[in-house]
């Protein structure tokens, strides 16, 4: 989308590492996206499980960092739902719902997201908090960056969100 | 109708957002001018796709009801 300048930008924090928030965040992305606005994601904390990669459960350089990987696993097709998890089977049921009402998964809104030019950004500190690098991430990512950075873009953003 | 369809885009079925994305999507390949028809039987769509139209410089020409699905037809400016 050529023309983004002139159409305003769009900056979400993605700080949550639930499903349900994750395809909030994707739905106002994508839907900014195709009114040809820039977006920026930036995924902090525990919304960096959003997009890491599938598999590799043992992460980190020490053992705080490994139990804390361990735990936190996820990824798009592996996050827990802010309410009514009910132990994995709130997402379970979730995702049926939404597939019988031709929602498109978390996944699928990543794929459309980043096909629509939305820019994703994980943030360097939480990275080396939790001892993650950039190959742990999907390959739609961006540059790592920190929190000057997103403030740049905040700063320049018509829309900000805190999700 | 005083105008030619020069494509026709089947989202029936989809939900808010897709309708607006895959409009965007179609409209990257268009020429300016051309104009799209939009089949969706998402009653959301009837209100978001002028917005986006609106937002996006480009033009609604109409909108038709039939039964379930929702035409909506837009110019590419």
């Amino acid at each position: 989308m050529n023309d983004a300048k002139n159409k305003g930008s769009v900056t979400i924090v993605l700080f949550s590492g639930e499903m349900d928030k994750a395809i909030a965040a994707f739905v106002i992305a994508t839907a900014a996206a195709s009114m040809a606005m820039q977006v920026n994601i930036f995924f902090t904390f525990w919304g960096l499980k959003a997009i890491r990669k599938e598999g590799g459960l043992i992460k980190g350089q020490n053992w705080m960092q490994k139990m804390l990987n361990v735990m936190n696993y996820g990824h798009a097709k592996k996050l827990a739902l802010s309410k009514l998890n009910m132990m994995g089977m709130g997402p379970m049921m979730l995702k049926t719902m939404m597939s019988q009402k031709k929602v498109p998964s978390l996944r699928e809104f990543i794929k459309t997201a980043h096909s629509l030019g939305v820019k994703f950004y994980p943030c360097e500190m939480s990275m080396t908090v939790m001892g993650l690098k950039k190959e742990d991430f999907i390959d739609e990512c961006g540059d790592v960056i920190g929190a000057v950075s997103y403030l740049a873009k905040a700063k320049d953003s018509n829309i900000n969100l805190f999700i | 109708m005083d105008f030619e369809i020069d494509r026709t885009l089947d989202a029936r079925g989809l939900s808010c957002p897709m309708p607006a994305v895959k409009t965007a999507l179609a409209f990257e390949e268009m020429g300016i001018g051309e104009v799209i028809e939009v089949l969706t039987d998402d009653p959301v769509s009837k209100k978001d796709l002028p917005v986006w139209a609106e937002a996006t410089g480009n033009k609604l020409l109409g909108i038709k009801e039939e039964e379930k699905t929702i035409k909506i037809y837009l110019r590419k400016a």
